[in-house]
């Protein structure tokens, strides 16, 4: 006992050094921590550095508008636009399904599953946004392509459709989650004025519980999209590979992760292709950094923080 | 008030309910069709990769030009990288989230920080195969490794260490720290006295599911550190390596005979699938479990 009182003692009478000590520390995890951003900045960097001597070869204006992607071709074409269309399509098509799916299923969970369907449901849904991209993208690729083929009579059962099916899948887990945490949060005493009020529960949730989480729902309505835009494997898999603007909810497509997984490579290293590729790097990183951005923008401002805010 | 009044009242009650009825109805199918996609994946893979699966499929090497034989390379290159991932990702997480729970006060570096974690949790995975190829295989001069891959998968899981890492933190009572600083201990004796180890279980938590993120990525290490096929087993980080995830995709897509190997590009989905489910399940177990101890 005396011993750690003298330590203590000792430790105490040393008060000179022990600030000091502690700003080194701090400083070292402030170094540590700014390492997400140095990643950051570092792909940003590398990204650029390796796409912009594109645009030596063609313009901003060719290569973002041209309809032509032959990059092997002699001479060669970069043009991304129908890129840019097919992922943009997907994203499109697989929204249309997930959004639906994926806050109907976060107001079940929150509002009305018993507390034992909640607690296998959750889980559930989360486990599925752990399943690995390619393991969707073989699904998608294995089973659904051939009953797709068989059912509307199609020459090929990998096409934008498909590819946004299994990207609806990929994202209803992402919009799910977030936007249950958003609806479970909702404050009880607004439901219970509400209840008091006379409304039912669907007049509740639809007048008064989706309006308090609405800014939450939105931001993972735009997570999920983003996730949708970003994600290589399935497409890369499943959507066909056709660089040409599609006609129909049936045509095979190229979106961008596909086009720079598919090609990479086959490019030849620093050449035109090789820049090309990183080009659509850019792109595609700039489209998925909007949509971060806005979300982060919603769920900083109208962050719900109690009644007094509606 | 008269009577056809209060009849009319109850008739649009009814209504309501009725509406109410369905609409709910609807609900629940949407989370019916949720819990069915993961059941039929996993289950439709499940029915036709288990029969491929048995002893020599998971000890040997793939043989005559990877239409027959196993998976063990895939199986341990998967390993490599997904082990390489976490143990860049962890310590550098961890320190980043004590940092911002413990050390950081609110103002223009700490938004700037959060930022940074967010945006790195957005980009798409084909991004970082990018990345990792122009700055750890070209620029470090790594080549085609171990190491350029477990570094490219560690910037995709450092935002999963982190936020898992923070919760754990936060969920540390603040008297906890108060008493220890009020025994005289100083801020850094307080972090690693009392507040990680109590901490711990929740960073596990973190660690296992960036363990499963990285072991299925497939797009980071498409050209960092994977490739077709290594006639042996890796022996330095600098080796190239064989991963599941790749081999799937090579498999069914660019193989020789896609149709004849079907069977084994099964039996490896459910591998994989196994691998990332069993982390993930075990993630979600122990930190449901931790949540109701509290």
């Amino acid at each position: 006992m005396s011993g750690s009182t003298d330590n203590l003692l000792a430790a105490i009478s040393s008060g000179e050094s022990r600030p000091r000590k502690e700003k080194i520390i701090r400083l070292i995890f402030l170094g540590i921590a700014t390492g997400s951003i140095v990643t950051l900045a570092l792909i940003v960097l590398f990204l650029f550095s390796e796409g912009i001597p594109i645009f030596k070869q063609v313009s901003p204006h060719q290569f973002l508008f041209g309809k032509f992607w032959y990059p092997t071709s002699d001479p060669p074409d970069f043009g991304i636009f129908p890129l840019i269309v097919a992922s943009l399509l997907v994203t499109t098509v697989s929204s249309v399904i997930s959004i639906p799916l994926g806050v109907l299923t976060a107001l079940y969970l929150a509002e009305i599953a018993r507390p034992k369907m909640r607690e296998v449901i959750k889980p559930a849904v989360e486990l599925f946004a752990a399943l690995p991209s390619v393991v969707i993208g073989f699904f998608g690729m294995v089973i659904v392509a051939p009953l797709l083929q068989e059912t509307f009579n199609l020459a090929t059962g990998l096409n934008l459709f498909n590819a946004s099916l299994m990207l609806a899948f990929m994202s209803v887990p992402t919009i799910t989650s977030i936007s249950e945490d958003a609806i479970f949060a909702v404050p009880r005493d607004l439901k219970e004025a509400s209840f008091a009020l006379g409304a039912t529960h669907l007049e509740t949730i639809v007048r008064v519980i989706i309006p308090a989480s609405i800014s939450g729902i939105a931001t993972a309505v735009i997570l999920g999209m983003s996730r949708a835009m970003g994600e290589t494997m399935v497409v890369l898999m499943v959507a066909g590979g056709a660089a040409m603007i599609p006609t129909s909810l049936f045509d095979p497509v190229r979106p961008m992760p596909a086009s720079i997984a598919a090609e990479m490579a086959e490019a030849p290293f620093r050449g035109d292709h090789y820049y090309a590729l990183f080009a659509t790097g850019i792109v595609l990183f700039l489209l998925t950094l909007i949509f971060n951005i806005i979300a982060e923008r919603i769920s900083h401002k109208y962050r719900q923080v109690g009644a007094a805010t509606l | 008030m008269k009577a056809s009044d209060f009849s009319s009242i109850s008739g649009s009650q009814k209504r309501r309910k009725a509406i109410q009825i369905i609409v709910f109805l609807l609900f629940r199918i949407s989370a019916l069709i949720c819990a069915c996609g993961l059941i039929i994946v996993v289950g439709f893979i499940a029915l036709k990769g288990l029969s491929s699966i048995n002893w020599t499929f998971l000890s040997q090497p793939p043989s005559n030009l990877m239409t027959e034989g196993g998976i063990l390379p895939c199986i341990i290159g998967t390993i490599y990288l997904s082990l390489g991932a976490i143990l860049i990702a962890v310590p550098i997480g961890v320190a980043s989230a004590v940092y911002l729970t413990e050390y950081a006060s609110p103002g223009p570096l700490l938004r700037a920080i959060k930022l940074g974690i967010n945006n790195l949790a957005g980009i798409p995975s084909v991004i970082f195969g990018l990345f990792g190829l122009a700055f750890f295989v070209i620029y470090l001069g790594m080549g085609v490794s171990i190491l350029a891959g477990a570094c490219t998968l560690s910037a995709l899981t450092l935002p999963v260490v982190i936020s898992s890492t923070e919760e754990a933190l936060r969920a540390v009572p603040e008297t906890y720290r108060e008493a220890s600083l009020g025994l005289g201990a100083t801020k850094w004796q307080t972090i690693y006295r009392v507040v990680l180890p109590s901490a711990l279980p929740g960073i596990l938590t973190g660690t296992i599911l960036g363990l499963g993120r990285a072991a299925g990525e497939t797009a980071p290490i498409m050209f960092t550190a994977a490739v077709f096929f290594t006639p042996s087993l890796p022996s330095s980080i600098f080796d190239e390596v064989m991963a599941l995830p790749y081999h799937i995709y090579v498999l069914a897509t660019a193989g020789t005979e896609i149709e004849k190997t079907r069977p084994l590009q099964f039996g490896t989905a459910l591998v994989l699938i196994m691998l990332v489910l069993g982390l993930n399940l075990v993630a979600i177990i122990y930190r449901s479990k931790l949540r109701r101890r509290k």
